[in-house]
């Protein structure tokens, strides 16, 4: 069973294979996502994130879902050398981060379920479990960063988290100031295989924005593999990521 | 000055590819091609680190205003300063005015972006082993599923159609 919506800007798909799913488990975790969007979104007035922004609501008196996050938020900052910041300016936004977490937790619906093989896709970021509808590995393709039809890359994967930084998605993130869109030793796009969605999300988010440097930040965190693509097209991969390539 | 010239690159990638999608109708249909290597926006680049705030709107009420008069001329639009819609690009909106001068779309300004990035200091390059390269090469094989990104690119043009409507 595959459903696709389109939530928050962007599109979702969920997709089981186990026979016994019935669509009510696939309503619920759409309706997920939408609980998140009420408090997380930053562009509506009445979310938790707003009112904190607004200083209307005290973050010891916000939701515990909200403080999982900003906690979350607070170590992966420190883990990444400050590359990935949810507060600008003392505006306070969680994006970056809710997305991979709330598609991880999303999947924990299914699980709960006793639903073994399925993927929950959300605006190019993956988590799968189990196997494809062969019984295979699931088939992740790797999108051409300058060709949005293709793709450049095929990766096997199992129970895992697959996310992609680039250009297109997280634009804000090319605008390095110290080198200016399209300069040279920027990248395109960077993809993030983890052991879920949520590592694989925010790594990618954070080693994308370092830059050249990033895929060797990915080199040296456990469990994480990655593929860089250079504006000029060239690829650069992690000693690990051959385990992934899809034959 | 960061966001400015963060906003000035943006605005030259997409005013070229504005003026591609608008002006060559029938042409393919790619993302926008100030990420090709060539692209001529590098030369807005700078290593300025000043901060200058961009303008955010987080009202509810999203309805377009023209903010300056129209002038008939000659080219495909009407000149004037047209704001879009603000749309959605994940948790954060993206929303665009479009500036035309004789007939054309000359400018395109952001007055909201998703803010989720980092702010800097280096992260050391400790040695790590020389890691495999290779030249990207278009794959003819069957996929479950794709990883890439679109959001923030689908809300830009979103909202830059909704402004060049207006100017029609």
């Amino acid at each position: 069973m595959k459903v696709s919506r389109r939530l928050m800007g962007m599109p979702i798909t969920v997709e089981v294979i186990d026979h016994r799913v019935i669509p009510e488990q696939i309503d619920r975790v759409f309706g997920y996502f939408h609980s998140v969007d009420e408090l997380f979104s930053t562009y509506k007035p009445t979310s938790e994130i707003s009112r904190l922004n607004a200083g209307t609501l005290k973050r010891d008196e916000s939701h515990h879902k909200v403080q999982t996050v900003l906690r979350l938020a607070e170590e992966t900052k420190s883990l990444t050398g400050g590359y990935f910041d949810v507060y600008r300016h003392g505006h306070l936004d969680p994006s970056g981060l809710v997305k991979g977490w709330a598609i991880e937790q999303a999947t924990k619906l299914l699980q709960h379920e006793g639903l073994q093989n399925y993927y929950i896709a959300a605006g190019g970021d993956i988590a799968a479990a189990g196997q494809n509808s062969q019984g295979q590995a699931w088939r992740v393709g790797i999108r051409h960063p300058f060709h949005k039809d293709e793709v450049v890359k095929v990766v096997a994967i199992g129970d895992a988290g697959v996310a992609t930084s680039g250009t297109y998605e997280r634009g804000e993130h090319i605008y390095n100031p110290r080198h200016g869109y399209g300069a040279a030793n920027e990248i395109a796009s960077l993809t993030v295989i983890g052991p879920n969605i949520y590592e694989a999300d925010r790594f990618a988010t954070a080693a994308f924005a370092m830059g050249q440097k990033g895929i060797h930040f990915i080199e040296r965190r456990p469990g994480l593999e990655g593929y860089m693509i250079d504006l000029d097209g060239t690829a650069t991969m992690t000693t690990g990521f051959d385990q992934y390539l899809a034959s | 000055m960061k966001k400015f010239f963060v906003s000035f690159a943006v605005v030259a990638t997409f005013v070229g590819y504005a003026l591609r999608q608008h002006f060559h109708v029938g042409q393919d249909d790619a993302l926008p091609i100030g990420s090709s290597p060539n692209s001529s926006t590098t030369s807005t680049s700078t290593t300025n680190n000043s901060e200058v705030s961009v303008p955010v709107n987080n009202t509810s009420s999203f309805t377009p205003t023209n903010t300056s008069t129209r002038v008939r001329s000659s080219g495909a639009y009407r000149n004037g300063t047209y704001t879009g819609t603000v749309a959605d690009a994940f948790y954060g909106n993206v929303q665009v005015q479009a500036s035309i001068k004789g007939g054309k779309l000359v400018d395109v300004q952001f007055l909201q972006y998703p803010n989720d990035r980092g702010h800097s200091i280096e992260v050391s390059n400790v040695s790590t082993p020389i890691l495999r390269q290779e030249a990207i090469q278009a794959q003819n094989a069957n996929v479950d599923i794709v990883s890439g990104a679109t959001a923030t690119s689908q809300a830009f043009q979103q909202s830059l159609a909704s402004a060049l409507s207006q100017a029609k």
